[in-house]
């Protein structure tokens, strides 16, 4: 099945069996490889990407899903060499620890912040339901609300 | 030797009671959770046939009594905590449509079926009776608004609802368990249901 979408602002087309999950033609088709594997049940939240801006667990998502969208994975969140607000925080707040689900983190943050540009505590508690067996979870806390006033300061 | 036979015995004491604890505990959490357990009754009426479908868990899992949808076969709450939102699709973070897609998910045993959503709150199930249940379903107030026709085209035809006569695997691939009656004799039977005057029984 031929499948046509547009990832990371470059079109791409693919030629798998249709319920190939995303993740699988992400990593090994694509070879974009900061997308990561960890439950395969869409529970952990590591292989989150955004499908036409909005979150999503590449690891449950059919490629047939996905043709003609716009997909985004951690290799396409920043504008050129600027690193995404998200990033950047992460970076200042040095947030990973073995950093295997980051970038999960990090796309799912990118799209909560997108809906609600100045999250509370609850709210972060409330959207942000990815797992770390590291348990960054206060760092993230601290880089998620830095993150905001980043963005905020970028549209000022 | 006495002395250890007797420490023994009360270790096994010890223990035994710990389990019977550990194990009533359990069995009050999934009473308290599973209150849709109420009396189902399947004979040849319409209406029987028909709530006996409605009190299944396919359908009051997402009919919860609360902002948090049920799930599995024990009905248990929906892990991750996830939670209705503003839209019943989820909180803005994450909606329903982060896991799951219009059909089920083969791969990770994720459901899916068009418009996965929870239904609103005026529309809870859970811990029901089947007639508070048909009184709640019959009512514009609470069941958004809808004719006897409506209701009867949303409970036949509503690919969200027939979704529970395929709902495919969980993640280890066991199959999920579907309603105690044919999707065909739901069908005939809602309609026949309301061709009636969908007239509600005492009990």
């Amino acid at each position: 099945m031929k499948i046509s979408f547009k990832i990371n602002k470059e079109e791409r087309l693919v030629d798998v069996d249709g319920n190939t999950p995303l993740l699988w033609v992400i990593r090994d088709i694509l070879h974009l490889k900061g997308t990561k594997f960890g439950c395969g049940k869409a529970a952990c939240g590591a292989c989150t990407i955004h499908v036409d801006g909005k979150a999503v667990r590449s690891c449950s998502m059919p490629i047939k899903m996905v043709a003609e969208k716009k997909i985004t994975t951690i290799e396409g969140l920043s504008d050129g060499k600027l690193l995404h607000p998200v990033q950047e925080a992460w970076k200042k707040e040095v947030v990973p620890q073995c950093g295997y689900c980051q970038p999960g983190f990090i796309m799912a943050t990118a799209a909560m912040l997108d809906k609600i540009p100045n999250p509370t505590d609850e709210d972060i508690d409330q959207n942000i339901i990815n797992v770390c067996r590291c348990g960054t979870y206060y760092r993230m806390r601290k880089a998620i609300h830095l993150a905001a006033s980043l963005m905020d300061k970028d549209e000022q | 030797m006495k002395h250890t036979i007797i420490g023994f015995a009360i270790l096994a004491l010890i223990l035994t009671m710990s389990q019977a604890v550990q194990s009533s505990n359990n069995i009050g959490q999934n009473k308290a959770r599973n209150k849709e357990e109420v009396e189902v009754i399947i004979s040849d009426k319409p209406f029987d046939k028909m709530m006996a479908v409605l009190l299944h868990k396919r359908c009051v899992n997402c009919h919860p009594d609360g902002d948090i949808p049920l799930q599995g076969e024990d009905s248990h709450l929906h892990h991750f905590d996830i939670e209705r939102g503003p839209n019943d699709h989820g909180l803005a973070g994450y909606t329903c449509e982060t896991c799951h897609s219009t059909e089920n998910n083969i791969f990770s045993g994720v459901p899916g079926a068009p418009h996965w959503a929870l239904a609103p709150r005026s529309m809870a199930w859970e811990g029901k009776s089947r007639v508070e249940i048909a009184q709640q379903m019959m009512d514009p107030a609470r069941n958004g608004g809808r004719s006897p026709k409506e209701i009867e085209k949303h409970l036949t035809e509503h690919e969200l609802v027939l979704w529970a006569w395929d709902p495919g695997v969980d993640a280890e691939g066991i199959e999920r368990e579907k309603p105690p009656v044919s999707k065909e004799d739901f069908i005939e039977a809602v309609k026949q249901w309301i061709a009636d005057g969908a007239i509600i029984p005492d009990k």
